[in-house]
């Protein structure tokens, strides 16, 4: 598939939803980031949308070094999620995101692709893998379903949310050893038009599950394995919870401890007014005050926006994790199941652990940068205090 | 080790707020034992040991040892300091039993500590209502000065870990600091130095009580305070304190706002802080079910313990600035009572002048026999006839004789209220001077504390943020 000039998106006229392929699907220039800018979208709020393209290769840095304990395994195959656009036709309104893709595989065709897929088609991935793979644990997905009127589906908030969601699921996909290597997986990354695919996949596959269906004697009994893996996860969802609470008060302190400083602040303004030595100084802690308000909002947004949906997500993550319900249907398969979900695990493990040094590091980091911003605004104002002093001390 | 340094820097730059640099010499022993004058090593010692800012705030607080040639002949001799507060139990006045808390005043002679012996201070105990009484005494006797304020009667604009009762023994300490602080202002205070009944509460525990109540100074306070609290229109008011009294209100105003809300403040910074605590606890328990990420976790829930208990000895150093600007709230009050005091010489110069006018028109009227204004003299002529030109004479005589002491009167009155009036500017432009001194140095305290609280907070952070990478 070569790069394409991009569509016009507008209202495609008067189809059945059948016929309603990806408009731009046919794909985009893979690594043109101004081509996403072209259609002039604009989200509902006014803001036009977000190209983030250059956070694209930024964020692939960040996972190459994050995942230096690979064990020496070259990565050959790396996939963002980027780009969300807002769709209008007359049957509905969705968003896409655009999937680019790198890799040396000998599986995919070419070593480059630039694909445009909606939350439906993640869905379809996941429930193909599924399938396809039952011995394995399949990283979840953001919420399908919102309350409309509760949520904005197309905030800007909500949009990036869901595609952060959606770029950590692929990479957790394209970094399984054997999850990434699946057809379908293969198939969202590269079809121009993956309604045709995903009706030939489902034939494949038929046949494959009867196999399974129809399998051998039931599990006599969970092996002691999956009981302890269900023991920490309980425990581990329990901290989790524990950190979210703990998260959301010290956001809530702060708010109200903001509120009191915005008060604070123009007290020392208000008494500068009618000073006459001291209305520089009194200016200046006002200043001061001030900047570090400014510091601590950004702070309890940070907090908001990056910390706490990334903690939640985890624990969705976990709902996801529990052990497949339906062990019953791979009887035959048990030993390769134990394997594999070791596997899994120990990998979900080695993810977890660098996903929370990753978000407590973070969250260090925005502490101490709040502290600096503060530091460095009280700095600057001892010197003018003091000279002034100087000048004093040398009339009197 | 930072945090130490602060908090000992911050009381000797607490005492230097005290206006002049003489008082250095009385820097209570608690925070330092030599003045800046006899050992400079302890100060750069001192000064080395700082960190950058404080090391440029040190030197300049050296630098500056000539300020003013006021006759301070008392802490010239003698080193002030309120060294310890005591319980004590006693019968009252209706003799009930009663805890109160005394405070030990000490003097030493300065000369001593230069000279290395250390000779046993004078000392005695005196309780607040003293120190009331004294105050009460120098508002009556020198009513055209700003008379140093007192410490807070009751616990006001406390946030919630605070205590507000009298008995705490972090307001018991808070007090003591701050009555020494009342006692070397006034010794600092070139007029009220000089004054026995001061002297005689430094150095005489018994009867300084009778000595005071001797001096009458209660049937003063009790007319003054009558007057004071009288509504008077004054038609020519001095507009200079006219001013200073709409300064009064103003800043007065400004600063209650400003506990206020610093109070409040105060609270919620320490929840922030407090619920930090909570990681720490939560760290550990989830450390408990984990293998490579234990350790990690772990040691960054105690850099969380540590930072949720950085709160406490940040909000101890807050309250003393707070002491500070309370200072200066009840300074203001102070102000506004020496411009009322104007006020109430002006009106009395008006009454008698215009006692006098009235006077002098009464006696027109009698010499000249018209009856223009209004009396009772007036209308009983009419309805019972003139009077004969004998009590016409004898009245006369008498208006005269009026007349005379009132202009004595209105002349008096004059010289008072320009006295009072050149007395208390000069006291008031002293005033002016060291306010902004003062409220100057507490600025950049105020500053330093909040630069210390981020550095804390950075290190903190950081050292969490190691552990966190160790993971």
């Amino acid at each position: 598939m070569s790069a394409g000039a991009p569509r016009s998106l507008a209202s495609s006229g008067q189809k059945s939803i059948q016929d309603i392929c990806h408009p731009l699907s046919a794909e985009e220039s893979a690594l043109n980031p101004g081509s996403a800018a072209d259609t002039g979208l604009i989200l509902p709020n006014g803001t036009p949308v977000d190209t983030s393209s250059p956070a694209s290769s930024s964020s692939l840095l960040n996972r190459l070094q994050l995942d230096d304990d690979l064990d020496g395994e070259t990565r050959d195959l790396f996939v963002t999620v980027e780009d969300p656009k807002k769709h209008v036709s007359t049957m509905e309104t969705y968003i896409t995101y655009r999937v680019c893709t790198k890799t040396t595989r000998t599986e995919f065709d070419l070593p480059e692709y630039s694909v445009r897929r909606r939350y439906q088609d993640f869905d379809w991935l996941r429930n193909k893998l599924e399938e396809s793979q039952p011995t394995h644990l399949i990283p979840p997905l953001p919420e399908k379903f919102v309350m409309k009127g509760v949520v904005d589906r197309f905030s800007e908030e909500f949009v990036e949310t869901r595609r952060k969601a959606l770029d950590k699921f692929l990479k957790r996909v394209a970094d399984h050893p054997v999850l990434s290597f699946n057809e379908h997986f293969n198939a969202f990354l590269s079809a121009k038009d993956l309604n045709k695919r995903q009706g030939l996949a489902l034939l494949t596959k038929m046949g494959e599950s009867v196999k399974y269906v129809t399998g051998g004697y039931k599990l006599r009994a969970r092996p002691a394995e999956f009981a302890a893996m269900g023991d920490y996860l309980d425990l581990f969802t329990q901290k989790m919870g524990t950190i979210d609470r703990i998260a959301q008060r010290i956001i809530k302190e702060q708010s109200e401890f903001l509120m009191e400083l915005r008060e604070y602040g123009p007290v020392y303004s208000s008494w500068s007014s009618f000073e006459e030595d001291l209305h520089d100084p009194l200016e200046g802690v006002s200043g001061c005050v001030s900047n570090c308000s400014s510091a601590l909002e950004e702070l309890t947004e940070d907090m908001s926006e990056d910390f706490l949906p990334v903690l939640r997500e985890y624990v969705l993550y976990i709902e996801s994790m529990k052990v497949p319900s339906d062990v019953e249907k791979c009887q035959d398969r048990v030993e390769c199941f134990n394997a594999d979900l070791k596997a899994d695990w120990d990998r979900w493990e080695n993810n977890k652990r660098q996903d929370f040094r990753q978000l407590l590091t973070g969250m260090a980091n925005k502490n101490i940068q709040h502290y600096e911003k503060c530091l460095a605004a009280w700095e600057s104002l001892v010197p003018l205090l003091q000279d002034k002093q100087e000048a004093e001390g040398e009339t009197s | 080790m930072v945090i130490h340094i602060c908090l000992e820097w911050r009381k000797i730059a607490f005492c230097q707020c005290l206006n002049i640099l003489d008082i250095l010499f009385s820097v209570p022993k608690k925070f330092c034992t030599q003045t800046p004058r006899q050992s400079s090593d302890a100060w750069s010692l001192q000064t080395m040991k700082a960190s950058r800012e404080e090391k440029i705030y040190l030197r300049q607080k050296h630098r500056r040892t000539d300020v003013g040639t006021h006759n301070l002949h008392l802490l010239k001799k003698m080193e002030i300091s309120v060294a310890e507060a005591e319980k004590r139990t006693g019968k009252n006045a209706v003799n009930m039993q009663e805890t109160y808390t005394v405070y030990l005043i000490e003097m030493r002679p300065v000369d001593a500590a230069s000279e290395g012996t250390n000779p046993v201070p004078d000392s005695l105990w005196r309780r607040y209502s003293e120190f009331e009484l004294l105050r009460n005494y120098l508002l009556v006797t020198y009513p055209f000065l700003v008379v140093p304020p007192l410490p807070e009667k009751r616990a006001e604009f406390v946030w919630h870990k605070l205590s507000a009762d009298n008995m705490d023994p972090d307001f018991v300490e808070r007090r003591r600091v701050g009555l020494e602080n009342f006692l070397l202002r006034v010794a600092s205070h070139p007029d009220l130095s000089t004054d026995k009944i001061f002297y005689s509460f430094l150095t005489e525990e018994n009867g300084w009580k009778e000595t005071v109540f001797e001096t009458g100074f209660q049937a003063k306070a009790d007319s003054r305070l009558k007057a004071l609290n009288a509504t008077f229109r004054v038609k020519n008011p001095d507009k200079r304190f006219a001013e200073m009294k709409h300064y009064g209100d103003e800043l007065q105003s400004v600063i209650s706002q400003l506990l206020r809300v610093r109070a409040r403040a105060a609270d919620r910074l320490y929840g922030v802080y407090k619920v930090h605590g909570n990681y720490g606890r939560v760290f550990s328990e989830w450390s408990a079910i984990e293998k490579e990420m234990g350790d990690g976790l772990q040691s960054a829930g105690h850099h969380m313990d540590a930072y949720a208990a950085s709160v406490d000895d940040i909000l101890e150093e807050e309250e003393h600035y707070a002491d500070q600007m309370k200072e200066y709230l009840f300074y203001a009050d102070a102000l506004r009572a020496v411009c009322r005091k104007h006020e109430l010489t002006q009106y009395e110069l008006e009454m008698a002048a215009q006692d006098l006018t009235s006077k002098k028109q009464q006696r027109e009227e009698l010499a000249t026999g018209t009856i223009r204004t209004f009396s009772l003299k007036g209308v009983t002529s009419k309805l019972f006839g003139q009077e004969t030109p004998e009590q016409r004479e004898a009245k006369l005589k008498m208006l005269e004789t009026q007349i005379e002491e009132g202009e004595e009167l209105v002349k008096e009155r004059n010289a008072e209220c320009e006295e009072f009036v050149k007395s208390a500017w000069v006291d008031i432009e002293r005033f002016k001077e060291q306010k902004d001194h003062d409220l100057r140095e507490a600025l950049i305290s105020y500053a330093i504390m909040q630069i210390s609280m981020c550095k804390k907070g950075i290190q903190v952070w950081n050292n969490a943020k190691e552990c966190f990478s160790k993971m």
